[in-house]
């Protein structure tokens, strides 16, 4: 996985003297300067990069920005499909493209725990970097420390994303009307479970890839169509998302379980701790809000990434702002949100 | 997905609901004992797609539910013990002691950890020979063989590091105890396909008999709970009361006989205390003298205090299907799963977290 993901390079620090990272290469001197110019400064190079000031400095046009923030905590850092890298690349990306934006910048905060192999590092360094030019956003302002072995968890990222929103692009729970459809970009369940089955303890032997992956690029095609509301489907799952936007928009909204692709390797771990794939995390999944009279311009757009895009239901005006769902058996029963995680079932 | 796809089918489902609307002439009251089933039935909305003659009520085999807060309160114990690594399937971690919860020990500095097979603790004593290692081994006979198994081993590799938290609950003594209360309703029932995979059928024999009552083991796919459903209500229109296997893809008659071996080899029938029911007579499995080393409890004692605490909780009540969740006061007021006043609450297959998390759209 390293091998390949690193392109064919090694990390460039001389690993007889830095093998791993340090306390002082937090600390604000030499080791910490060799970090920025040997790992973080060719993998982000851009010129708007600042390393010799402390603001990166950006011209800002007429219109509006959209900012997010978000934080990256997993374990494994790399797992089938992606690692900590990637996700906190890709999901600051894709936060902003929820909103209609067209990504731009990101900062980048790392909290790295001593004792983390460089090896790694410089790996997940890299991934960012491919996953950034993959979204055409520039990581332009970064910042790193570092804590006491025991203290952290290897590594945490924080992502923070600015970009532009166009004029006209309104994308709002607000915006949502009764009758629009529901369009589900593709399967679910994907990088909860592909985490679940990478830990060294859970005994799965399929690899369920993570579906891990910036969706900017999807959104923006899909703007040419009346859309009304966008959610990427990350904690909480696709249920979550949906009852959310019922909240806020004041409507219900009903959905068919028949419609809602899920892998067989997904679907059988899913099965067998007991999971409901509807609540499990997804990093390159969402769902669009279109008015029907676009809906089928709108799955043809998005069913051209090949993930298996769906209409899985529709919105109905409703004061119980409730999220229903058709059952595969037949019958129909309410989403609610969870109380915490999903735990694994006794038996 | 092979062999669940076909058993969620509407069609399927639809054809035997049809079948028991024609032979159906008066109101029955069907209980099904496990947890996993009450959690499919709410799930798949099964029951709204049933003739309205059919009552179903929620038994009391969900292990989470039916594990007594005095061990809980000992877990909470152990698991606060400087030089511990607990161990504990994942849902005990939420269900409330006394005072707190296993959650908040490891929120406080407890080594605490998820293990989704017992067979983890065998490795986690190997590479922590300095610690103590605790296993809570809960669960009916369908977690009875693995945590057998791993005791079994334990003693053959002499770890000594490594014991166990035993709470093993066997369902046949409830099943009695549910039949001979005066309060009882339950006219037929649902067995537990996965106990009985373990067990076999035979032992339900003497019950279906001596109460005249149908017992129907029965599988966890909505097509299988609904052909349960079907096969008691023929039984009950047709008044008969036999042991009948809707689950023969999975249950044998002898069981698996390699599972209950070892689960003789280590276990041996203790009375047993039930989180709101109280002492069940034999319907306990507890380490037998041969395997007491790896007592927990005696390793790590702690004075037992009865400690039903007092709550407007009816878990017992809803437990034993004498009230339905929502008939609890409490339900969906002062109890919920973000705070649960009883076990019911919090696992997935308690009852009244079932009913909680799918509600039925008319609630």
């Amino acid at each position: 996985m390293s091998g390949e993901s690193n392109g064919g390079f090694s990390c460039p620090l001389p690993f007889h003297e830095n093998s791993v990272v340090t306390l002082a290469h937090g600390g604000g001197g030499n080791l910490t300067r060799q970090l920025i110019e040997k790992i973080f400064k060719p993998a982000f190079n851009n010129p708007d990069l600042e390393t010799e000031h402390d603001s990166a400095i950006i011209q800002v046009t007429a219109g509006r920005l959209a900012f997010t923030t978000d934080s990256y905590v997993v374990q494994p850092l790399i797992f089938p499909g992606g690692d900590i890298g990637s996700l906190a690349v890709n999901g600051t990306v894709n936060d902003l493209a929820m909103s209609g934006a067209r990504p731009l910048y990101l900062s980048v905060g790392f909290i790295l725990e001593e004792g983390l192999p460089m090896e790694t590092l410089w790996t997940v360094v890299q991934s960012m970097k491919r996953s950034a030019i993959s979204a055409e956003v520039k990581i332009i302002t970064g910042d790193t420390k570092v804590v006491d072995k025991g203290k952290g968890d290897g590594i945490f990222i924080n992502t923070s994303g600015v970009g532009v929103i166009e004029p006209g692009v309104k994308i709002h729970p607000r915006q949502v009307q009764p009758g629009d459809a529901v369009l589900l970009s593709g399967d679910i369940a994907r990088h909860g479970m592909a985490i679940m089955s990478a830990r060294k303890d859970s005994g799965f032997q399929n690899q369920i890839e993570s579906d891990c992956a910036s969706v900017s690029g999807e959104v923006r095609n899909l703007l040419d169509v009346e859309v009304h509301c966008l959610r990427d489907l990350t904690r909480g799952g696709l249920a979550t998302a949906l009852i959310e936007i019922a909240r806020s928009a004041e409507v219900s909204i009903d959905i068919e379980e028949s419609e809602i692709p899920v892998c067989e390797d997904v679907k059988g771990a899913c099965e067998i701790l007991g999971f409901d794939p509807l609540y499990v995390a997804n990093e390159g999944r969402f769902i669009a809000l279109v008015h029907p009279k676009d809906e089928d311009r709108a799955l043809h757009i998005m069913k051209k990434t090949g993930n298996d895009a769906r209409i899985i239901g529709r919105v109905k005006e409703s004061p119980e702002k409730r999220v229903t769902l058709k059952t595969r058996a037949g019958s129909i029963r309410m989403l609610s949100l969870l109380s915490g995680e999903q735990l694994p079932r006794i038996c | 997905m092979k062999f669940v796809d076909e058993y969620r089918s509407a069609e399927s489902i639809q054809k035997f609901c049809r079948a028991m609307s024609e032979i159906i002439t008066r109101p029955w009251i069907i209980m099904e004992i496990c947890g996993g089933q009450t959690h499919s039935i709410m799930k798949h909305g099964i029951q709204e797609l049933l003739p309205p003659e059919v009552t179903l009520l929620h038994g009391p085999g969900c292990p989470v539910c039916v594990t007594p807060m005095e061990q809980i309160d000992h877990a909470i114990h152990i698991a606060g013990q400087p030089n511990v690594i607990f161990c504990s399937f994942g849902d005990m971690l939420r269900v409330p002691g006394s005072e707190k919860d296993l959650f908040s020990v490891k929120a406080a500095g407890g080594d605490v950890r998820i293990v989704l097979s017992p067979m983890e603790v065998i490795q986690i004593a190997k590479e922590f020979p300095e610690k103590e290692v605790v296993f809570f081994a809960i669960g009916f006979e369908t977690t009875a063989p693995a945590n057998a198994m791993v005791i079994f081993q334990a003693r053959q590799e002499n770890l000594k590091n490594l014991s166990f938290l035993v709470s093993q609950v066997i369902v046949p003594p409830a099943m009695r105890t549910i039949l001979a209360s005066p309060e009882n309703r339950v006219q037929g029932f649902l067995a537990a396909g996965h106990v009985c995979t373990i067990m076999g059928t035979q032992e339900y024999e003497p019950l279906a008999c001596e109460f005249n009552i149908p017992i129907v083991v029965t599988g966890f796919e909505p097509l299988d709970i609904v052909q349960g459903i079907y096969m008691c209500v023929r039984q009950l229109e047709e008044g008969r009361a036999e042991v009948e296997n809707q689950y023969s893809r999975s249950v044998k008659k002898e069981g698996n006989l390699s599972a209950r071996r070892v689960i003789e080899e280590v276990f041996q029938i203790v009375p047993r205390k039930w989180r709101g029911v109280g002492e069940i007579p034999q319907s306990g499995l507890g380490l037998r003298s041969s395997y007491s080393m790896f007592d927990a409890s005696k390793r790590f004692p702690r004075e037992t205090k009865n400690c039903e605490a007092d709550s407007p909780c009816i878990s017992g009540e809803v437990l034993m299907g004498i009230k339905k969740p929502t008939e609890c006061p409490a339900f969906g007021v002062s109890c919920t799963p973000d705070s649960p006043l009883g076990a019911t609450m919090v696992s997935s297959e308690g009852a009244c977290a079932a009913y909680f998390h799918y509600k039925k759209v008319n609630l």
